[in-house]
């Protein structure tokens, strides 16, 4: 691939052809075409949520006289998530209502942020501050990966209480089959849109590291740009971008 | 987008300031999201749906940032950012005509 003679192009913007199209090398530009695709399945996620949300009753339809303050949890109407998700660690038998998953957004928001300085650092060529600041983004990684299996424990484990049945038995937690917090459906789409998104997580945080090692060691330096930082820097954003839209859709709506 | 960059043993200047005015953007959008979940009360249908198209707006704006600024698609070539865009502008269409048209079947169905 290498020409003797100083290319117009650097050597990983030009393909084997010659120019490459739209002006990006060609693994950027497959990881675009990649995420556009991952954003088809989560669409698809996030669109049967909405069409099974929206198709079971609401609280409003069986208890009429329930407002949001009243609320309780029911397997006859879908739940409020206000009411589902409000514990924190640590603050044991305290309502505090989205509090656990803001800071889960803000965690994956500040690393995103640490992910875009690592790609400047690499528009630069400055090795120590992609170091610096890939690490920082594999820790945030690393901290939503183990804030979102506190999560998972807890929806799990349930409440003290439970939930007690029309015919005395109790529920707690979560499994595929029945939970305490609503309809089958509401725990079966928690762990699999959620687990979706935290397995993109998971392999963000292992691309991370390898391109951390290979940093690390110069293999960018060597090739003369960084451009592998910004191919994995799109991965990590779109999870990022993701979980904007689980936020929404799951906790907020 | 032309800069090469010489190798030079002196570093450069960071550029980021517009990137962390991005993340504080980001946040302060966040925290409207938590002042709406909150303040206003979805027990009567006009404020339920407000707050939904709220979050939905919100979200999209957030979505715009994340992937023009964090993601350079707003710096790349205008074919580039068709081929990203074009696809998902069919899918919302999809998700908004399926809604609209076939979304009241569910009910009838289940």
């Amino acid at each position: 691939m290498a020409v003797a003679n100083a290319p117009a192009n650097p050597d990983h913007l030009t393909w084997q052809g010659g120019t490459q199209p739209m002006k990006v090398g060609y693994g950027k530009l497959m990881m675009w075409i990649f995420l556009l695709s991952d954003t088809f399945t989560f669409s698809a996620l996030l669109i049967s949520y909405g069409l099974v949300r929206f198709s079971f009753p609401t609280f409003k339809d069986v208890l009429p006289d329930m407002t949001y303050k009243t609320f309780e949890l029911s397997q006859q109407y879908w739940p409020i998530p206000e009411k589902v998700f409000e514990a924190v660690p640590f603050l044991h038998g305290m309502s505090l209502p989205l509090v656990f998953v803001g800071l889960m957004t803000f965690i994956l928001i500040f690393s995103s942020v640490t992910m875009v300085l690592a790609v400047e650092a690499g528009h630069r060529k400055d090795k120590a501050d992609v170091e610096k600041w890939m690490l920082w983004t594999i820790l945030g990684g690393f901290m939503f990966l183990g804030s979102q299996a506190w999560e998972w424990a807890h929806f799990i484990h349930g409440s003290e209480d439970g939930l007690t049945l029309a015919n005395g038995a109790k529920v707690f937690g979560a499994n595929l089959v029945q939970n305490e917090y609503g309809p089958a459906a509401f725990a079966d789409f928690f762990f699999f849109i959620t687990g979706f998104h935290g397995t993109h997580v998971l392999s963000g945080v292992v691309l991370n590291i390898m391109i951390f090692y290979n940093a690390t060691n110069g293999v960018y330096e060597r090739r003369g740009h960084y451009e592998m930082v910004e191919k994995v820097g799109l991965y990590w954003h779109f999870v990022d971008l993701v979980w904007v839209f689980v936020f929404t859709f799951f906790y907020l709506v | 987008m032309g800069h090469s960059v010489e190798n030079s043993t002196e570093r450069q200047k960071p550029q980021t300031k517009e990137l962390w005015k991005v993340f504080w953007i980001l946040l302060a959008i966040t925290a409207v999201e938590f002042i709406i979940a909150f303040q206003i009360s979805s027990d009567n249908n006009f404020g339920k749906w407000l707050k939904i198209s709220l979050f939905i707006l919100l979200t999209f704006v957030k979505s715009f940032y994340i992937v023009g600024n964090f993601m350079h698609l707003r710096h790349e070539v205008k074919s580039m950012i068709w081929t990203i865009v074009i696809p998902v502008v069919f899918v919302v269409w999809l998700l908004a005509a399926l809604v609209y048209f076939e979304g009241g079947y569910i009910g009838e169905v289940r």
